[in-house]
Parts: C-alpha cells; structure tokens; sequence
C-alpha cells in the first residue's frame, strides 16, 4: 500500500489520536497522541513499512509543538522504497507512553537510550535501565533545562587526598 | 582418593567479564555472560564508556563546526560521516550542490568505505588468528589515509565537507595517486581472499556462527552489510540514490545465510564494487566548483586568501562570527546514507537560529550491536570475538 493511502486510513481510523499532518523538503510527518502509538505503527507495519530506521526524541521546550515531548519513529517501507516520521506527544508532568518493542525489537535499545537521556518511560518494555550514563547518574540530559555548560556533576565527585596533592593542600 | 559424586560437583555458572579492555572487543565496550563450561547461556552487553555527548553537543555548535564532531564518530571511515551530515544539512537548507562536489564526495565515501572493510576484515581476521590477512590489510589502509592527508591534509580527522560543498578541490595529480593505490586493493583483495576463503580453520571458525535470519535483521534493524548478507536487497545507494550515485554502474553484494562468514564475503565484494565506483568516479569527474554559491553569504573564502590577504581574514570572520553565517528555515531533516557498517542518516532539527535545535545520529553501530546478546548465545565463548568482529562495532559511533 502507499504512503498517502496509509495516511488517509489512518487518519479515519484513528481520528481520536492524529493531530496532524506537516510536509517539510518532501517528507510526510504525522503527529498523534502518544497513547495511540501501537496502534498507528502496527498499522504501518502492515501497510509494508516493516523497518524501524530510528526512534528518538525531542525535547519541545523553546520550540514549541502539541506537548512538551515528542518520541520521533522514522519507518521505512523496503518494498516501496518510502519513508515516513511519527511524531507521538507526550506530556512534560506524565511522559509515559507505550513501548513497541513487540513490534520491533530494535526498539529494545533506542526506547532505552531515549529513557536515559529524555527520562521518558516506556510502558511494556522488558528492561527499562539506563544505557549510555550510569545507573546511579541524576537528570536526563539531552533535555534542554539540563546545562549544557558548565561543570554540575563534577563538582560533587568525592576528593581522593594523596600523597603529593595532601602535602600541596596543607601548605 | 576419595571418589566425587556428580552431586558434589559445582554446578553453578560461571560470570565471565569481558572487556571492557579487552584486545577484541575495539574500544571500549563490556559483556556480561554467564557460562556453562564454555559455552554461553546468556549475554548481556554494556555500552556507554565512551559517552561523550555528541547529541548535546550538537545543539552549541553551529552547523559548519558540527562536521569537526561527525570526525570523532565513525573513525574508521570519517568521510562518510561528514558527507551524511553535510547532505543532512543541505536538505534542511534546501542548498544545491555543484555535481563536481557530489562526484568527490562519493570518491571519497568509497575509498572510506575500502578502508573500513579492509581493515574490519583483518581485525576479525587477526582475533581469530590470522596475522598475514590483517598486516596485509592495514598495509592498504594506510595508503588509502595517505590519500586522504593529499585530499583533505589529515588522516583521521578529515572534516572535509562544508554546508553546501567541500572544504577544497582534490589537487593536481590525485586520480593518478587514487589509481595506483587502487591497483594495490584490488591485490591485496586477491591476497586476502586466497588466504581466507578455503582455509579450514577460517572456515571452522566463521561458517554457521552468528546466524541472523532475514526476520530478525529487519525486526532487530540490522542494516549496511550485515543486512545484505542476510540476503536483504537493500543497499541505501541504489534503492534511495543520494549524492548522484544514480550515475554509478555497480553491483550489491547479496549472501543467504547470515553467518560471519557471508558478512565477511559481502564485505570483500563490495571493496571490489567499491574500486568500480571509484574508477568511474575519476572517468567522469566533472569539472567546476566545489566551493559554496557566494550568493548565499556564508561560503568560507579559500584558506590561502585567510591567511594572505586581509580582505580574506575580514571576509572570514563576517562569515563565523556569532550573529552571522547561515540561518536556515525551521523544519528538519533526515537523510539515510549508506555508511561501510549500515543505514547512518543525521536528523537535524532548527528552529531557525544559527545553531541546530537538536541533531540526532542514527548510528548503525548500535543498532547492529543490539542484536549480539541473541547472537552469541548458545555459542562458545571462543565465537564471542567472531561475532563482535563481523558486526563491526565501532565505540565512537556507539555511544557518541
């Protein structure tokens, strides 16, 4: 099935969670709700989109959108050679939406890495920890309140005295 | 001598930890497994030792500067990187490229690409024990980087693209130097080829190891070589042309049967398809412009009038200043190009300032990587290097 086919059944079968449809340099994007995220991709996914290509985030502080998160699906259709992104929504003060790792397992590792630096929880995946920074790290730090200068959690790094800096130090 | 029962024998597994300093594992990565005798029930990888930001950084930097970061992700095949940015880049603008700039770029993607795979060959072959194989290929690879320092005057950090064209024109003479060291490849394929394909012990070591389906390529979002060799045809630079690779006449590497031996077949291949392009790259290389139409107010003057005249230096310095330069619209931008490990594609956000609002790298190296902890288990832990070899885990694109 085409793209554009895709997208008009989606949107009559899935009025409630589409807000929208944008084209920027060619490409289709399609905003929905977060909550209706398995729904819309398993829909796609029959439609002969059978590959995720990506899954990220944006953080949608100073630019503005629907809601504060958007989870970002780039899906590519290996038979038809197209492309299309799904922009699902999720709010700043509950970001939690469905995990599509059933439908993908590629998902695994990129919902994981978008947990670890957005802090958006995936509902339904096997192994929500962190994976670039370590477990005990504090903050999500593509987020853009997250400083990007300056020196946050270095400061708190215990200080080690030995030998010569003890002598420097008592001096 | 008392005699010991089975009861008494231990039989708990064994917790072996590998990495992350280990010589096969290139770079900095870390598996968990647990071990029955030797082999593996379960793995559990862990990445993030060389986390550094990329992402984050992306959103200081403006997009000129970005190509110097793009260096650090994929060492093994820089060139690749910056013209996957510099492509999504253009996109967002809307910039056209003079055809001489595209002809360079895949010139110069493809001899990234014979780098890469040469050298990823020797290293799988070299944590298996074949010493020959890697110095002979690390022999080609070094001057396929002496080409490099020609074209772009260093080896490893090339970041040769510019938004809208290429930091300089290749030199005088070049598609002599390209010619003879091609020559070289082509023999040094040969080599390795007749010093691997029938060994027994290669094959021992490599034939049925690692095997991933069709199904689980595509669940998993396996993409670049190791796709291929699990006989998806999907090859970015044919099916979704980019950079006018529709102008090429080659071939793509298929295998059946997914194991690392057919990824290691795939990799040969397409050095030779590679050869191919880069020959007709140099056929038909047209002539012109690589630098950036001066209409639009931001190309960098050539560096001989920055450092020479003074109008250059004032003219470079209006162009980089802070509240100068490029403001590209608000949208974005996701171009897939075809890297030597898989589908690598940057998806650049703006909201109009000089600076990305976000740029996100769709690393195949992670993406590829996922797929071990199901790879290895059941296999001894003997295969784990086979496999890290063959999917070609490269730290920096990794965890960026």
């Amino acid at each position: 099935m085409s793209l554009e086919k895709t997208l008009s059944q989606i949107k009559g079968s899935f009025s409630d969670y589409v807000l929208g449809l944008t084209e920027y340099a060619g490409e289709q994007i399609i905003h929905i709700k977060g909550q209706g995220v398995i729904d819309v991709l398993k829909t796609f996914k029959d439609a002969g989109f059978n590959f995720l290509a990506d899954l990220t985030a944006i953080d949608n502080l100073t630019l503005g959108g629907f809601e504060r998160f958007a989870v970002v699906y780039h899906l590519l259709s290996h038979g038809s050679a197209e492309r299309v992104t799904i922009k699902a929504y999720v709010p700043e003060d509950n970001p939690v939406l469905p995990s599509i790792e059933l439908l993908w397992k590629t998902a695994d590792w990129q919902e994981r890495e978008v947990f670890d630096l957005f802090g958006i929880e995936f509902e339904g995946h096997p192994n929500l920890t962190r994976i670039m920074n370590p477990d005990d790290y504090e903050g999500h730090p593509l987020r853009k309140d997250y400083p990007r200068l300056g020196r946050k959690e270095r400061y708190d790094f215990p200080v080690i005295d030995r030998g010569i800096q003890k002598q420097k130090r008592t001096e | 001598m008392t005699r010991v029962t089975e009861q008494q024998l231990e039989t708990d597994r064994m917790i072996l930890n590998f990495g992350p300093h280990h010589p096969s594992t290139h770079g900095t990565l870390r598996i968990i497994m647990e071990l029955e005798g030797e082999t593996v029930t379960k793995a559990t990888p862990e990445i993030g030792y060389l986390h550094s930001g990329f992402e984050k950084l992306g959103e200081d930097l403006d997009f000129n500067q970005y190509i110097t970061i793009t260096d650090r992700m994929n060492y093994l095949s820089p060139l690749c990187n910056n013209v996957a940015y510099a492509l999504a880049a253009e996109k967002l603008m809307e910039l056209e490229v003079s055809k001489r700039t595209e002809y360079i770029r895949v010139l110069m993607c493809e001899l990234s690409r014979i780098a890469d795979h040469v050298l990823n060959v020797g290293m799988l072959a070299v944590d298996l024990g074949a010493m020959t194989a890697f110095l002979y290929g690390f022999r080609v690879r070094e001057n396929i980087y002496d080409l490099f320092e020609i074209a772009t005057g260093t080896r490893l950090t090339t970041s040769y693209t510019l938004v809208g064209g290429l930091m300089r024109d290749i030199p005088e003479g070049f598609d002599k130097a390209v010619l003879k060291v091609l020559d070289e490849v082509d023999e040094v394929a040969n080599d390795i080829e007749t010093l691997l394909n029938k060994n027994r012990i290669w094959q021992n070591r490599t034939k049925n190891i690692g095997i991933i389906s069709k199904e689980n390529a595509i669940s998993y979002g396996i993409s670049g070589p190791m796709a291929r060799a699990s006989g998806i045809d999907w090859d970015i630079r044919v099916n979704e042309p980019y950079s006018s690779y529709e102008d090429f006449d080659f071939d793509v590497a298929i295998a059946l049967n997914g194991d690392v031996f057919d990824r290691y077949l795939v990799r040969m291949e397409e050095v030779r398809q590679s050869i191919k392009i880069c020959k007709q790259s140099l056929d038909k290389m047209p002539t012109g412009d690589v630098s950036i139409d001066p209409d639009l107010g931001f190309n960098l003057p050539p560096k001989d009038e920055v450092y020479n005249s003074i109008e250059g230096l004032i003219y470079h310095f209006e162009v980089t200043m802070p509240n100068r330069g490029m403001t590209p619209p608000v949208g974005e931008a996701y171009v897939p190009t075809e890297s030597p490990n898989g589908e690598l594609a940057f998806y650049i956000i703006s909201d109009g300032n000089r600076t990305p609002y976000r740029v996100r790298t769709r690393p195949p190296s992670l993406i590829n990587y996922s797929i071990f902890s199901k790879l290895i288990e059941g296999h001894m832990l003997s295969d784990a290097p086979a496999i890290i070899g063959s999917i070609n885990v490269i730290a920096g694109e990794l965890d960026r």
